[in-house]
């Protein structure tokens, strides 16, 4: 390869037509050392560009030449031969267009005023949204519920396994972490009291009645809830739910019933090992710091803390899974086609489910609470 | 003739135990548009891309510019890269910018240019693609097929490269659109001196823009040649390629 020669220009004046005498090479890497000096030049009379020492030119360089051509008020002729510059130019000059990217100017307090109001209106669309799909949802189900033979029992079972049996171990874990973090906290403040014992109704009634069941739905929201809803907005974006509409499959029934089934009953078996491996960690906390045998612990729990506090935080779990799966479901088909929107719609995915998750076990608990349970 | 800009000598690529390529050796001329057919499953696309370094070879070299590309550290390898332009099958073009910042990502990486002046060469490098000029501003979510794949065009053409990589770029077009393509990329190649190499299926194509075209098949180039020497070479494929009813309108004969 030969070197570069860097681009330069003298403007020849001294006729009555002014020329631009150009040399050196013109191409995109050496274009930008000339070009805010060729910006400042302007005539109203036509333009003469003088080639003969140019050296190589490409479509940058001659797009600087045209412009600049231009700002003179068209061109008055090309002098000197060059073998690529002329046709080049020529393809250059049909290439225009006025510039029509006007930049938006900016009104900071009125812009903000605005994207409030849009915000607003799009979390009311969004609430309307998932709850018109919920509806769908619930109809959908009851449908296939009446025909159980239409029901897709293999990806049930495989929506099963996924996103039950394989999220066992990690649940299973975190609870167990849990009820050690609960034994600790009940151990350090009731032994101030000697009141050590009581560590046992600490753990039976906190992990019965609330945390198996919220880390399971936490765990959920977190694992099974971007796994739905990157699965089916991938499908979504590669156009594969509209050919499943094209051949007369439903979505609904062939994507979201599955999952949402799925989910219904494999949450309250989730929620049950975590409740059983988070009262195993309250079990080993009191046997290694507290010296509460587990037969004694056992014994303790089952006389102490009636199982209706297992029933109420069970009940729990289904309507957790449901909402998991439903959301997922609904942001994964409100992908659009680009990559961005499916992050997006991942990210939507999980931060509301997080959030329907404890707000309802908030509600659930000054539900039960006004029941008097 | 000059050195050949691209120069594959025994080639071999597998996936796996699937060999694709088996000694295959090509070469492409600078300054010419050289058509790559075959039939689907030969390996045109991966050949492509054993060319531009995104498949490694199991065995062979590829040398282009009379550099082997597996020899070079990153620093001279983006050098070499910045000299080509290559454009995908499906315009594989970044969803998340526009139109005219697909274009100017090459431009803002590989050049000193202003952005002003990549502003401005990129609308220009968009309306020489054949797309109008409000095309910029779009997202490639919001482009049909075909602009798409013009768009991806301007962006592998925002650097001048002297060799551009084209696959399909006709294919899934309507014919005019494709016409209007072929002519675009035979004026740019003529104006540029362009070198192209060009996977195709379409025998339109193949007519009104190549100088030399390489057939694909049995993990080789079975030949290569003009369209009338192609013509004439006995192999059963090549025959109902070019004497089948699509190849015979296209060739006028």
């Amino acid at each position: 390869m030969t070197a570069i020669v860097s681009p330069d220009f003298v403007l020849d004046e001294s006729d009555e037509a002014p020329c631009l005498r150009i040399s050196g090479d013109w191409t995109v890497s050496t274009v930008q050392s000339v070009d805010d000096a060729l910006r400042g030049l302007k005539a109203s009379r036509p333009l003469t560009i003088d080639l003969s020492n140019l050296g190589k030119i490409d479509t940058a360089g001659a797009f600087v030449l045209d412009r600049t051509m231009r700002a003179f008020g068209g061109s008055a002729g090309i002098i000197g031969d060059h073998p690529v510059a002329v046709s080049v130019l020529a393809q250059v000059h049909a290439a225009h267009a006025p510039p029509t990217l006007a930049i938006k100017a900016d009104h900071g307090m009125v812009d903000m005023l605005e994207r409030v109001g849009r915000s607003i209106t799009r979390i009311v669309g969004e609430l309307m949204a998932t709850l018109a799909f919920l509806g769908e949802v619930v109809f959908t189900i009851i449908r296939l519920v009446a025909q159980p033979w239409k029901l897709r029992w293999t990806s049930i079972v495989a929506v099963m396994e996924e996103a039950g049996l394989d999220a066992m171990p990690i649940i299973a874990f975190l609870s167990f972490f849990v009820g050690m973090v609960v034994a600790f906290i009940g151990a350090t403040t009731l032994s101030d009291f000697d009141l050590e014992i009581y560590t046992v109704e600490l753990i039976g009634y906190s992990m019965l009645r609330e945390f198996g069941v919220l880390l399971s739905g936490i765990v959920l929201a977190g694992r099974t809830n971007s796994s739905f809803t990157a699965q089916i907005g991938t499908m979504k974006m590669r156009q594969e739910i509209d050919a499943m509409q094209t051949l007369g499959l439903k979505p609904m029934d062939v994507l979201v019933a599955p999952r949402v089934l799925a989910m219904l009953l494999m949450t309250p078996v989730l929620a049950f090992v975590a409740t059983l491996s988070g009262i195993a960690g309250g079990v080993v906390v009191g046997w290694m710091a507290l010296d509460i045998n587990p037969g004694v612990f056992i014994e303790r729990l089952r006389t102490s803390v009636p199982i209706d506090q297992f029933w109420i935080g069970i009940a729990k779990a289904p309507v957790f899974g449901f909402v998991v799966a439903i959301i997922a479901c609904r942001q994964g088909l409100s992908v659009g086609g680009s990559v961005q929107s499916l992050g997006r719609a991942t990210t939507t995915s999980v931060v509301q489910a997080l959030f329907a998750i404890i707000v309802l076990d908030a509600l659930f608990a000054m539900f039960y609470m006004e029941m008097g349970i | 003739m000059t050195e050949p800009i691209i120069s594959i000598r025994g080639l071999k690529t597998a996936y796996g135990s699937h060999v694709v390529h088996e000694s295959l050796d090509l070469d492409v001329r600078r300054g010419e548009i050289l058509g790559v057919i075959g039939p689907s499953g030969t390996g045109k696309s991966v050949l492509l891309r054993a060319i531009v370094g995104l498949k490694q070879p199991t065995t062979g070299s590829v040398e282009v510019f009379g550099r082997a590309l597996a020899t070079l550290d990153a620093q001279e390898r983006t050098s070499v890269e910045r000299r080509w332009g290559v454009m995908f099958q499906d315009g594989a073009l970044f969803s998340n910018l526009t139109v005219l910042e697909n274009v100017m990502v090459p431009m803002k990486e590989h050049s000193n240019l202003s952005p002003q002046l990549a502003h401005e060469l990129a609308e220009m490098k968009i309306l020489m693609s054949g797309l109008g000029p409000d095309a910029g501003a779009k997202y490639p979510s919001d482009l049909s097929g075909g602009m798409r794949k013009r768009a991806a065009l301007a962006r592998a053409l925002a650097l001048d490269p002297e060799l551009l990589f084209l696959d399909e770029p006709t294919a899934g077009l309507d014919p005019i659109t494709a016409a209007n393509f072929d002519t675009l990329i035979r004026s740019l190649q003529q104006s540029l001196g362009l070198t192209v190499f060009l996977v195709t299926h379409d025998v339109d194509t193949l007519n009104a823009t190549c100088d030399r075209i390489a057939v694909l098949g049995e993990k080789r180039v079975l030949t290569v040649g003009t369209m009338d020497e192609l013509r004439a070479f006995d192999h059963p494929w090549v025959q109902e390629y070019f004497g089948g009813p699509r190849g015979r309108a296209a060739t006028g004969n």
